[in-house]
């Protein structure tokens, strides 16, 4: 048994030496050699007076040494002498490469870069069509939630009761924690203020108004956005690239129906409940704070909030949950919708998918918030 | 095993749980040659393939790839043997943000310290000699067709003039005309380049015309492997079933005719 050579840098390196009229190469004309050859070919071309092309010398060559020694006879211009003392196939092997690259014709240039205006206008129009595009999924979707009303029996019920355990249960842990964590941050950094006016029962109203009102829907949202918002981009993204959306409307089960209602309907259950669980633990997360730092013991906290918290003010900020999970639903599934191509456009699209969603949220939380006086539900 | 084995399958055997594909798997491929594979579905051709081309490794027994055992083969050793075969995978497996000129351009810019300029002028190369037009190199893969996609893809693997060009039904989803054409270029590539090639394959038409030799695989291991005008005349139930049906005897007759 013989072992075939398992490393082919153990072949002769490729040289190119011109002496008097004569370029002469030898060794192994292959890519892995085609590195070391770089700064020689342009000395070879530069050469004056070159009357003899010698590749007698050459012990391999493949496609790329046959591109350097057409180069090296193509840098000599017009009247260039032909190689000589080539084997026959590395003869053959160079006049396949040459007839090739004739039959290839050139390659067309490329498209000047447009200008600065015109990219300006495009960059527009393209977001002035994907608004378009949004109000009309938005029908779209107000259609088939219709249909699903007028005939309820139609709902898909697993794929609701999947979504909402994907959304919702899974998701107790990170927004229980990360709710804590912000109950605790808000009362530390209020008890401070509070503490130096002698002020310090007002806590109370400070972390459970803030997280009720504010904070719980807001970081609900924003996790929910970055966990399943992105998922539904993907996976119907992903549906599309593979076709299956396609195949789902040639069945004749409209994409709607089976991708977007039990989505909707989940993350419309799921985030107000959410919102709630997030209530509880960023107050808990503010008593904790008021107890070590304040010396306000739980049960006078406890006993406090229902007179602070009126059920209006809860919800306004449970009544926001949904609101909220319309923009994250919706905006995921239609950017999911919006993938054409392949991979990079699944990532480009989920990455927009987030974006908007968490821009849409605060910029709604914010015209709530400023008009909720005027509404009378402050 | 003689000196002109480029692959050299000993006693191999693959196990997904409970479901035995291979077992005691004997396969040599002979340098210069076209090799298919084929076999009923099932049967363990792309595992077979994968394994080969180091994607999977078998549960037992030996592949030696170009003079190296595969098994417990080192980072360095294993990048060093990937530099010397290409792979056209079954559906082109194209990266998709890059152009057809960029993706052949990515393992030439992986594998080589070339001035830009160059790798552009080889991966043309690439390109023609994958017979492809010079005006698809800006396209996406999105934008070529089913025979341009494959085409590009075996541009891809021609990139680092390898020695061993693994195709995987490279004709599959492709009309007939381009399948044929496409049969055409593998045959003129291995005739210019010396290339040795393995392909799977479904394509009656394309066994016969390029495959010099035909490995024929069931109950888990090769149980023929010979030229096609010998294989058709295995007594084997398994291999007579395969190509007594009326498609595989028209184009038997075609071919045999020709």
């Amino acid at each position: 048994m013989t072992d075939l050579p398992s490393d082919v840098s153990i072949v002769t390196p490729p040289t190119l030496v011109i002496a008097g009229r004569t370029l002469r190469c030898a060794g192994a004309w292959t890519l892995d050699g085609a590195d070391r050859l770089e700064p020689l070919l342009r000395a070879a071309a530069a050469a004056p007076g070159v009357a003899v092309l010698d590749a007698s010398g050459i012990t391999r060559l493949d496609t790329a040494g046959a591109l350097l020694l057409l180069q090296i006879a193509a840098d000599r211009g017009a009247g260039a002498p032909a190689w000589e003392g080539l084997a026959p196939e590395d003869q053959a092997l160079l006049d396949l490469v040459r007839e090739r690259l004739a039959a290839g014709g050139e390659r067309p240039a490329p498209a000047p870069r447009a200008s600065f205006v015109a990219r300006l206008g495009e960059h527009s129009w393209a977001h002035v069509e994907q608004a378009i595009g949004f109000l009309g999924f938005l029908g779209e979707a107000a259609v088939a939630a219709a249909r699903l009303i007028r005939n309820p029996r139609r709902l898909r019920w697993k794929a609701l009761l999947t979504a909402i355990e994907d959304a919702g249960a899974d998701a107790v842990p990170i927004v229980g924690l990360l709710s804590f964590l912000i109950g605790v941050v808000v009362a530390y950094q209020g008890g401070q203020l509070l503490k130096t006016y002698g002020a310090n029962i007002f806590i109370v109203e400070m972390v459970t108004l803030t997280m009720v009102r504010e904070m719980a829907p807001l970081i609900v949202a924003i996790i929910v956005a970055g966990r399943t918002g992105s998922a539904y981009t993907a996976q119907i993204g992903t549906m599309q690239v593979t076709e299956e959306v396609d195949a789902l409307r040639t069945i004749g089960i409209h994409p709607m129906d089976l991708l977007v209602l039990p989505k909707l309907m989940a993350l419309l259950i799921a985030l107000p409940l959410l919102t709630l669980f997030a209530d509880a633990l960023g107050v808990f997360g503010g008593m904790l704070v008021a107890w070590s730092l304040l010396d306000l013991n739980l049960v006078a906290f406890a006993e406090r909030i229902p007179a602070v918290l009126s059920w209006r003010s809860l919800l306004v900020g449970v009544g926001k949950a949904p609101l909220f999970a319309l923009i994250i639903a919706l905006v995921g599934c239609f950017q999911g919708f919006q993938v054409r191509g392949g991979a990079d456009s699944v990532g480009r699209q989920t990455t927009v998918s987030v974006v908007q969603s968490i821009f849409l949220v605060i910029i709604v939380d914010a015209i709530l918030v400023v008009n909720f006086g005027s509404w009378g539900l402050r | 095993m003689s000196d002109d084995a480029v692959i050299a399958v000993r006693g191999l055997g693959t196990r997904f749980g409970t479901l035995q594909v291979h077992e005691g798997l004997d396969l040599d491929v002979r340098r210069g040659e076209i090799t298919a594979l084929v076999g009923g579905s099932g049967s363990g051709k792309t595992t077979l393939l994968r394994e080969i081309i180091m994607l999977q490794q078998p549960s037992a027994g030996s592949i030696r790839l170009l003079g190296e055992e595969l098994a417990g083969i080192g980072e360095a050793a294993a990048l060093r043997l990937r530099r010397r075969f290409g792979v056209l995978f079954q559906m082109g497996a194209l990266f998709s943000s890059l152009t057809v000129l960029e993706n052949v351009m990515v393992p030439l810019r992986e594998h080589t310290t070339l001035p830009r300029e160059r790798l552009r002028d080889l991966a043309a190369l690439k390109m023609a000699l994958a017979g492809l037009p010079a005006h698809a190199a800006d396209m996406l893969p999105r934008q070529l067709s089913g025979g341009m996609l494959k085409r590009a893809s075996l541009a891809r693997a021609l990139a680092l003039d390898p020695e061993l060009l693994f195709l995987d039904e490279p004709t599959a989803g492709l009309d007939p005309l381009s399948a044929g054409a496409l049969d055409e270029l593998v045959l003129q590539l291995k005739e210019s380049l010396g290339l040795t090639i393995v392909m799977v394959t479904h394509d009656l038409d394309s066994l016969w015309r390029t495959a010099d030799r035909v490995a024929f695989l069931g109950e888990r291991r090769v149980i023929g492997h010979a030229p096609m005008r010998e294989l058709v005349r295995s007594p084997h139930p398994l291999i007579r079933d395969y190509f007594d049906c009326p498609r595989a005897q028209a184009a038997g007759v075609a071919y045999q005719a020709a």
